[in-house]
């Protein structure tokens, strides 16, 4: 092994020849020899980077550096330095020469050969580092890096995968009861005159809920009344029984239909605005700052949410059935040969006050399962954007799902009790 | 050109409407100085910055990035123009959807052609200068605030920004990391001849980095020109030294 106390390299397609004199009687190692050219066509002056290695013996390596080190070049991963390495490497020299511009380009491909260095057990020396990267590097290098097992994700498997479903499950199924149970004795301190939340709040969530959601509600109840005269008139017609198209439009409007289709445009409309409200006031830590002051944020948040749907589902079912019965008399009319007064009459014999019960009781429960998808979705949210969207996502998906299931107990029930 | 100031501010008037913010502000920041923008809480601070880096069109007057005007530019002047700039947030405006690493690979992705190997040790790097390695794989929602700041700063400093416009990088940090932060940023000037533009409120701060600042006054809706803030604490106008001093001047 010799001692290296000169450096020599030579690039003969380079333009930017380069030749440091070897000293008298140092033989000149050329085999072995690797450049790694950069070949990109430069707009700005000033030659591009270039990246030599050299063996210099069994045990040390040479890496020289030169030209310009920017990030808007097409920069050498340190990886590509594997290449040159070979068994037994101990000392890596890196020099730099004739450097151009650089900018943090260059420390951190200084950074990486010594990482690098550290992880493959050779030290790395350096000659000829502008003192300005080497003061960058001490400062990298100044907090030791953190050492943290297993941040990367592995790719699930199938058991994982449900294994990991069931037990969200076990877990989330108890909190959505407790939220039940918290919205419960909430409603108990507010019959009891004890529930803290502002009354001003509840108006502008009624009037959020209720009178502001009227055009999406006629425009979908007239189409759903539409529908519905449309199918029965061609059942009907086999029978000859076309004026039965009001019975079927007025029961079906008022006991069913009406209720679920402004419980569906509710909860995309409301249930998806309470989980994004809760959501982000869970973001900005104000559902914290309500816990701290002991003020319980079910009252306070919750409840007028709650109520404010409870009150105006109905409201708006009764609205629904109205434009419903309203869009089965036009159609009846103008296209079925059916007279208005027929209809009318028709429409007032077959409703009883039952139907309205039924339907006015599935609107309030509709309100409430609403409310309640959206404001439990809000209070679970996690800490950032991307978990507010999804509650809003989920408060909808729970919303729907809780509506039909609530929809088909409540039908079996009523037609149990005869109602 | 190019001896033209690296900013120049002429005859600003920014203003939210009717309410006026800050009027006839004119200030220069040459290349490679440390400007620090000071004044009390609501003064307009922020508001400048995003008067500097385009986000809000002023109500009157111009700016210039090496004698050229900024908001009277060509959209795809103005976009080249940013392009230059670096800036942190207050709150940080990580990307809560990607990584720490992701968040600062993405400026590099975009605008520079090395390969993914490469940008992810030029994030490793910066995250290491601002004291975050090893924290690549993480998420804001899963960091500390002082730890997305200083995320945020590596992700200014992606691309080698000309100029850095930085607000409030100290609040928030312990004392020993604002300091580091501090050395940071003088050592970007020193050997990268980065020009840093610092909203600050951290008087050790002001008084360690800056070379240059100017004061927005919040009453008489205007600035102050402090040049350096040492001076200016010993000499400035008697509104800025009681600033400077915590108070301690009677003005």
């Amino acid at each position: 092994m010799q001692a290296i106390t000169g450096y020599f390299f030579l690039i003969r397609e380079s333009p930017y020849f380069y030749e440091h004199a070897p000293r008298p009687g140092r033989p000149i190692r050329q085999s072995g020899n690797k450049a790694i050219m950069n070949t990109q066509a430069l707009t700005e002056p000033g030659p591009a980077w270039r990246l030599t290695t050299r063996k210099l013996s069994d045990k040390e390596l040479e890496v020289t550096l030169s030209g310009r080190w920017c990030l808007n070049e097409q920069l050498p991963p340190v990886r590509e330095l594997e290449a040159a390495f070979f068994e037994g490497l101990t000392t890596l020299r890196v020099v730099v020469t004739e450097l151009g511009e650089w900018d943090t380009g260059l420390p951190a491909f200084f950074a990486g050969v010594v990482k690098m260095g550290a992880e493959r057990g050779f030290t790395v020396e350096q000659r000829g580092l502008p003192e300005g990267v080497e003061r960058l590097i001490t400062m990298a290098f100044a907090v030791p890096e953190q050492a943290v097992a297993g941040r990367r994700a592995r790719p699930a498997g199938l058991f994982d995968r449900v294994g990991t479903a069931t037990m969200e499950f076990f877990r989330t199924a108890p909190e959505m009861i407790r939220f039940l149970g918290e919205i419960t004795l909430s409603f108990g301190r507010l019959f009891t005159g004890r529930a803290r939340f502002r009354l001003s709040d509840l108006w502008l969530e009624i009037e959020e809920v209720g009178p502001r959601a009227l055009g999406i509600v006629s425009v979908i109840s007239f189409l759903v009344g539409l529908i519905l005269a449309y199918l029965g008139a061609d059942q009907l017609k086999m029978v000859g029984a076309q004026i039965f198209i009001a019975d079927l439009v007025a029961i079906g409007m008022v006991r069913e239909v009406g209720a679920l289709m402004t419980g569906i445009i509710i909860a995309g409309r409301t249930g998806a605005a309470f989980a994004a409200q809760l959501g982000t006031m869970q973001v900005n830590e104000e559902i914290d700052a309500f816990r701290t002051l002991g003020i319980s944020q079910v009252d306070f948040l919750v409840l007028p949410r709650m109520l404010a749907l409870m009150l105006m589902v109905p409201l708006l079912t009764l609205y629904a059935s109205f434009v419903g019965m309203l869009a089965g008399l036009l159609v009846s009319a103008t296209i079925f040969d059916i007279g208005m007064f027929e209809y009318y009459t028709e429409t007032l014999r077959s409703l009883t006050l039952k139907h309205f019960f039924v339907g006015l009781s599935k609107g309030t429960v509709y309100g409430a399962m609403v409310a309640f998808s959206g404001c439990l979705r809000g209070i679970q949210c996690g800490r950032n954007a991307e978990a507010v969207g999804r509650a809003a996502t989920s408060a909808v998906v729970t919303g729907i799902l809780l509506i039909t299931i609530t929809a088909s107990l409540m039908t079996i029930i009523f037609y149990r009790l005869g109602i | 050109m190019n001896n033209a100031p690296h900013i120049e501010v002429r005859d600003l008037t920014m203003a939210y409407g009717d309410f006026v913010v800050q009027r006839d502000l004119s200030f220069t920041v040459n290349s490679g100085d440390i400007f620090v923008i000071m004044g009390g809480n609501g003064c307009g601070k922020t508001t400048l910055m995003r008067h500097l880096i385009g986000l809000q069109r002023p109500a009157r007057g111009e700016v210039f990035y090496h004698g050229e005007d900024f908001w009277n530019a060509a959209p795809e002047e103005r976009e080249r123009m940013k392009r230059r700039l670096g800036i942190l947030f207050q709150g940080g405006a990580l990307w809560s959807s990607l990584t720490i690493a992701e968040n600062v690979a993405l400026p590099l992705g975009e605008y520079t052609a090395l390969p993914a190997g490469k940008i992810n040790e030029v994030v490793s790097f910066k995250l290491a200068l601002v004291g975050l390695a090893g924290f690549e794989e993480f998420y804001p929602s899963e960091l500390s605030g002082g730890m997305r700041k200083r995320a945020g700063i590596a992700r200014a400093m992606a691309l080698d920004p000309e100029i850095l416009v930085i607000d409030e990088p100290s609040s928030g940090l312990d004392p020993l990391i604002a300091r580091r932060l501090d050395d940071l940023i003088m050592e970007l000037r020193n050997s990268l001849g980065t020009t840093i533009v610092v909203i600050t409120h951290d008087i050790a701060s002001i008084l360690t980095i800056g070379n240059n600042s100017i004061y927005l006054d919040t009453e008489r809706h205007t600035m102050i020109a402090t040049g350096n803030p040492r001076t200016a604490l010993e000499h400035g106008a008697p509104n800025v030294r009681r600033f400077l001093s915590r108070g301690e001047v009677r003005a």
